[in-house]
């Protein structure tokens, strides 16, 4: 199944600058590993070595937050990756 | 070859390349604006190749290699992370890479990276890919030595290596202490007789001591040094007793601060940067009076050098990575950087400073590179 990832800017240094970018997989597990097959090093940046989610990255698919890496995706959906807005 | 500097800063990379009288120093940069960069650190081995530490305030922690002297920058393949926890085990994650120490001069393209939470990694391919060392990251009382961090977290640094022997290596935790290994890291002992931990209830613990940086010579590695949170330390091999060489500090001073750099041919020079470690440790400039203190006599006697330096309402704090030596001899290059983003030097030895760099963002790491 193909969804389309939202790529926000402090990760397109991986995309070519891309916004948007598709992707395959019925998880977000599997959406991320068909990212990380093209962008290498993506996943680290979003998701650890324990396979959590990183403290100040959420997924949103379509407009529902995504909270588990096993979250279902559609074909068609949208896939968001949200940078907190924290820092200073 | 003229010296030039690495800036590492919570919002990019600098560098500060100087005339050849070092009077002059031009500012480029940054590289990886908005990348917090924690040690950039070349390797003497091929000079070519730097090895960058960073991180944003949004994504995990990476490692950028460049084989160009910094002109381009690859991404490690895969950064520092700890193994996969087994179920019901702690799950560790690398918040930030640290610290950086190039591999024994025998064993080209080996490099070491420290972490926090405190873990420590290896490259063997130049850090294009990093293993953790399972020696010390599972050491059975690893949880026990890294004891409770500090505001950063816990931050594992000072990898120093044996020039002699590439199995014989050092770290310190803060807080935890310093840990030697003889056997390439498979097994490790704490090495913390004789320093002071005040802030703990045994006073003659093993481990739990705050190291804030250890610096071992690079053509007598028996001699090591170390800035502690509670005093400055020389430890002279195969003794296993720091001995507390800040006690000859001046008493209004004290022997409390973050780096310590040490003369690249004369083991018994040193130089620190004393701040308050006083109440609620405000690690500032004491007084508001900036000072470096040097040694040439392996700490018996420390003199004041403070000329050019701000005489008055000048708070400065400079972190444990952020002074070093260049390698012009006689007149030796130091340098330091501020957590309010000045860089000073002095090209005598430490006898006089003038500010070189101001607004940059806080420095966490000033590196020599030729």
């Amino acid at each position: 199944m193909s969804c389309t990832v939202h790529i926000p800017s402090p990760l397109r240094s991986y995309t070519a600058g891309a916004h948007r970018v598709p992707a395959d997989g019925a998880t977000l597990e599997e959406v991320l590993a068909s990212l990380e097959g093209r962008f290498t090093g993506i996943r680290f940046r979003i998701v650890d070595e324990q396979s959590h989610i990183r403290p100040h990255i959420r997924f949103y698919v379509n407009a529902r937050e995504a909270q588990e890496l096993c979250a279902p995706v559609g074909a068609g959906d949208a896939v968001h990756v949200i940078c907190a807005l924290t820092g200073g | 070859m003229t010296a030039m500097l690495w800036i590492g800063t919570r919002k990019g990379a600098f560098t500060l390349r100087p005339d050849e009288r070092r009077r002059s120093w031009k500012l480029s940069g940054p590289q990886f604006l908005g990348h917090i960069i924690h040690h950039i650190v070349q390797d003497p081995r091929e000079p070519r190749v730097l090895m960058m530490a960073a991180k944003t305030g949004h994504l995990g922690p990476t490692v950028y290699r460049s084989s160009d002297r910094g002109r381009t920058w690859q991404e490690a393949d895969q950064p520092p992370a700890f193994r996969k926890a087994a179920d019901g085990e702690a799950a560790r994650a690398v918040q930030k890479v640290f610290w950086l120490t190039p591999g024994h001069a025998s064993e080209r393209g080996s490099w070491y990276a420290g972490s926090s939470p405190a873990g420590l990694f290896r490259s063997e391919d130049g850090g294009e890919r990093w293993q953790p060392v399972a020696g010390f990251n599972d050491h059975p009382m690893r949880s026990k030595w890294v004891g409770f961090g500090t505001p950063d977290g816990e931050l594992l640094h000072s990898v120093r290596i044996d020039s002699r022997d590439p199995k014989h290596l050092y770290l310190a935790i803060s807080a935890g202490g310093v840990f030697e290994s003889t056997d390439g890291g498979a097994g490790w002992t704490p090495l913390n007789e004789g320093c002071a931990a005040d802030f703990l209830p045994d006073p003659s613990a093993q481990y739990g001591h705050d190291p804030h940086c250890v610096a071992m010579h690079p053509l007598a590695p028996d001699r090591l040094y170390q800035q502690n949170h509670c005093g400055i330390y020389r430890l002279d091999r195969p003794a296993r007793r720091w001995e507390r060489i800040g006690q000859a500090m001046p008493k209004n001073v004290g022997d409390v601060g973050f780096p310590i750099v040490l003369h690249p041919t004369d083991p018994d020079t040193a130089w620190v940067i004393p701040m308050d470690g006083q109440t609620v440790w405000p690690r500032t400039s004491i007084g508001g009076k900036p000072a470096v203190y040097r040694t040439r006599d392996g700490g018996k006697r420390w003199r004041r050098c403070d000329d050019g330096l701000p005489k008055s309402q000048a708070w400065l704090t400079v972190l444990r990575q952020a002074m070093c030596t260049d390698d012009r001899l006689p007149h030796l290059g130091l340098y330091f950087g501020t957590t309010g983003g000045e860089v000073w030097a002095s090209v005598n030895s430490g006898e006089s400073w003038r500010c070189i760099a101001r607004h940059l963002p806080e420095i966490y790491s000033v590196t020599h590179a030729i």
